[in-house]
């Protein structure tokens, strides 16, 4: 029999104002193996804890229950104070009575039984409870990051800057991101591009960081310390360590019709090609689903050209598999598809752009050369009309329900520049809200209003109509002089709502890290964790977590470098004693357990048992405790009970449940 | 009735949550009648909020409204400001009671382009 003692938390007013704690106390006393119970406002508090280690010793408890808030809140606090006491950490149990009661009740007398009955499944499962002892499992040293934009490339070098060695997985063919689509960055205007090279070029050149791009991870097992990555290199065509980078394969290859992904499709690209001038590596890949070679088998100009015989047809997709410790998500984001917005013309008229394509039409390198021109007609606008908000702020099914968060500033950015190259153009910008908080943001808004003239209409545009002159008519909203606007623009932007890339949610899948409807990743704790995935040894940078600017992704992908760092430098990791375990008895060696185990950990081994006197060779489960992660998904499969989950066994989840039925 | 209760009605009737509305003026923007209106499309909303209904029951926005549904397809929030003109308007008609039109009434709205029709068969079906 245990000796247990029940402590009953207030936690202030948050549980007492709801649950007659003392009444809790009262009923606990009676429950069988409880020999002490008592409640105090906070547990834990030094006070409170000290509370624990008293009743230990002056009650010879073996076991203690703590009433209070969710185990994932202090679960681990009351476990060291029990070890403190001389007690098994695995000998407490939490009774929630506060986010599964008594923020959820607001009459005391129903959130009082339910307390009680709570505290009561509790004790049930305490006395049934066994010491457990964690085991150790090996960190590998490495970090592996998916994603090569400006939050992957900060976030891999300042791992690798702490000493450990980074794998950067890329999908397209260089690293760089969004960012280096960018032409010009707030708020302080200064080029993206020579911004971000050098930061490409430090990761490229750090001696601990490698880059894969043109890869994609293909599969994850493993856990915190110890993942397996199968990375998909996929086959290039050309030879990475023979290619020059001349770029003679580009110029010479008679395919010119593909959309050209880096300039948004707004203009075409060769079939073999590098995304941009900067590109790292400088190695072109060739588009087999463009290329004349792939598709009719005659054609080859590239390799007759390549004087490095760089050209290989022959490659193939090579998968490489790797050990890492730590994983950090840098997926990033990409605009939304405008499909559902039939009212603003995207899809009739070319002079209505997205915000990411004027970015590309103002810069040197895009389709344009950098000039402001209207895509149908190649003429200089006159009146350009921005709107913002499309599709973000909208809960209906059309759009994001959330704030794009970056919008406002590039807009005002947009107009500014537009502006300053070209004072003779009006500016006329559509938005609901201007939000610009963020340092030296509002000043960089007001400026656009005040020293460029930019016309900011408090207001939403309904339509945008193309007219037979090759003018957009735009009917919007002055709320502030309550008038309907109509205006002959020759371009409109839209500023379109950003998305998490949407390869995120296949890798998502491969990490067991949450994502929440939006396809965000979710954050451990909104607040306290918010770089790090709920699931152990997966880390968040930049906007696969939340929208986000350049500054605050830096910074977010510094965070999760030190996070990654943090558990890099550990030797060892403690695991979770809280695992599978056969009764080598019972097992009849039917396999379903290790059909249904996500994590591998079951394998079958020929064993000798004596049942009863009967000595026999039989197929018994064998579970592998470093690799087990507790699911429990083998307890509820195995057909005769010979599966348990230690800490969780199939007797004290009966006991509990037979306690709050009682 | 009193003039919280009619907003209440509205609300009811039209299945509108008027709070929802972030003033982006999506609505207005989009109305192909705006112009003959006196109370604008996002000013409805704002009416039913501050259960303004005496001043929304006498607008003429009321008959003006086309029923394009144009701000309800577009209204980033689903506020759905024609769904509320459409309930203002039910609830006028349901005060009015059974007398929607009298004999008395017609030679008022008779005019040369409106079709005789119309008229006849706006009686038949309202006199009573």
């Amino acid at each position: 029999m245990q000796r247990i003692g029940v402590f009953v938390c207030h936690c202030g007013s948050n549980i007492a104002a709801t649950v007659d704690v003392k009444k809790v106390v009262e009923m606990m006393k009676k429950e069988p193996g409880v020999c002490h119970a008592e409640d105090y406002p906070y547990m834990c508090s030094e006070a409170g804890q000290m509370k624990i280690l008293e009743a230990v010793k002056e009650h010879h408890l073996t076991g203690v229950v703590v009433c209070s808030c969710s185990p994932r809140m202090h679960e681990a606090t009351f476990r060291k104070a029990a070890e403190r006491a001389g007690l098994n950490p695995y000998m407490v149990e939490i009774a929630n009575i506060r986010e599964h009661c008594s923020w959820i009740h607001k009459d005391m007398e129903e959130a009082t039984e339910k307390a009680v009955i709570l505290a009561r499944a509790a004790v049930a499962k305490v006395n049934l409870n066994t010491p457990l002892q964690a085991g150790e499992s090996r960190v590998t040293k490495r970090a592996l990051v998916i994603g090569g934009g400006i939050a992957g490339i900060q976030t891999a070098i300042d791992i690798a800057d702490a000493g450990y060695e980074v794998d950067i997985v890329e999908k397209t063919p260089s690293i760089g991101g969004r960012m280096s689509q960018l032409d010009k960055t707030f708020p302080t205007l200064d080029c993206s591009a020579c911004i971000l090279t050098p930061k490409m070029v430090e990761a490229a050149a750090h001696e601990k960081i490698n880059i894969y791009t043109y890869s994609e991870v293909d599969k994850v097992t493993g856990f915190v310390g110890d993942f397996t990555v199968d990375i998909r290199k996929k086959a290039r065509s050309v030879n990475s360590d023979k290619c020059t980078g001349c770029g003679v394969c580009q110029e010479k290859c008679p395919s010119k019709k593909s959309l050209n992904e880096f300039n948004r499709g707004l203009n075409t690209r060769s079939a073999i090609y590098t995304p941009f001038a900067q590109a790292i590596p400088n190695v072109p890949v060739i588009d087999r689903d463009a290329c004349i070679k792939f598709k009719t088998g005659k054609c080859g100009v590239c390799e007759k050209v390549c004087q490095a015989g760089a050209i290989d047809y022959a490659q193939q997709d090579e998968i490489i598999t790797e050990k890492y410790g730590a994983i950090v998500v840098a997926t990033g984001f990409d605009t939304i598809k405008l499909d559902n917005y039939d009212e603003y013309a995207y899809n009739q008229s070319k002079d209505v752009i997205t915000s990411l394509e004027l970015e590309r039409i103002m810069n040197a390198a895009g389709p344009t050369k950098g000039h402001l021109e209207r895509l149908s007609d190649g003429k200089a606008p006159k009146e350009m009309v921005f709107i913002q908000c499309v599709g973000s702020r909208c809960s209906d099914n059309r759009g994001k329900s959330y704030c794009s968060k970056i919008c406002c500033m590039y807009t005002a950015k947009h107009a500014m520049l537009i502006r300053d190259k070209y004072p003779d153009v009006n500016v006329t910008v559509f938005y609901i809200d201007v939000r610009t908080p963020g340092k030296n943001f509002d000043e960089f808004y007001r400026r656009a209003v005040e020293e460029y003239g930019v016309n900011y209409v408090k207001g939403q545009v309904g339509k945008v109509a193309p007219l037979p002159n090759g003018k957009l008519l735009v009917q919007g909203s002055d709320l502030l002089d309550n008038k309907q606007i109509l205006k002959e623009a020759d371009m409109v932007v839209l500023a379109t709502a950003i998305e998490p890339e949407a390869s995120v949610r296949k890798i998502a899948t491969m990490l067991t890290a949450s994502i929440d409807t939006n396809n965000f990743l979710t954050e451990a704790h909104p607040k306290l964790r918010p770089v790090e995935s709920p699931t152990a040894g997966v880390f968040l940078s930049g906007v696969c977590q939340g929208p986000k600017d350049i500054p605050e992704t830096v910074a977010q992908a510094g965070a999760a470098a030190v996070k990654a760092i943090g558990l890099l430098a550990k030797d060892k990791l403690t695991t979770n004693p809280c695992t599978a375990k056969p009764d080598e008895l019972l097992c009849n060696g039917c396999s379903q357990c290790a059909n249904v185990c996500p994590y591998g950990a079951i394998t079958y081994l020929d064993k000798e048992v004596n049942d009863h006197g009967i000595r026999e060779t039989r197929r018994i489960a064998q579970v592998n405790s470093a690799l087990c992660q507790g699911c429990g998904a083998c307890t509820v499969t195995c057909p005769s009970g010979a599966m348990d989950l230690q800490g969780f066994s199939n007797r004290q989840i009966i006991a509990e449940v037979d306690a709050i039925c009682r | 009735m009193s003039h919280r209760n009619y907003a209440e009605k509205i609300k009811e009737i039209s299945g509108v949550n008027p709070y929802k509305c972030m003033k982006c003026g999506k609505c207005s923007a989009t109305c192909p009648s705006y112009s003959e209106m006196d109370i604008k499309p996002h000013q409805f909303v704002s009416y039913v909020q501050s259960g303004e209904i005496e001043a929304l029951a006498a607008s003429k926005s009321l008959w003006k409204c086309l029923s394009c549904f144009a701000c309800v397809e577009r209204c980033p929030r689903d506020v759905k400001p024609g769904k509320l003109i459409d309930a203002a308007r039910q609830l006028v008609v349901r005060e009015r009671g059974g007398d929607y039109l009298s004999a008395d009434e017609i030679p008022a709205l008779l005019d040369e382009e409106l079709p005789q029709q119309l008229l006849v068969s706006a009686f038949r079906r309202y006199k009573r």
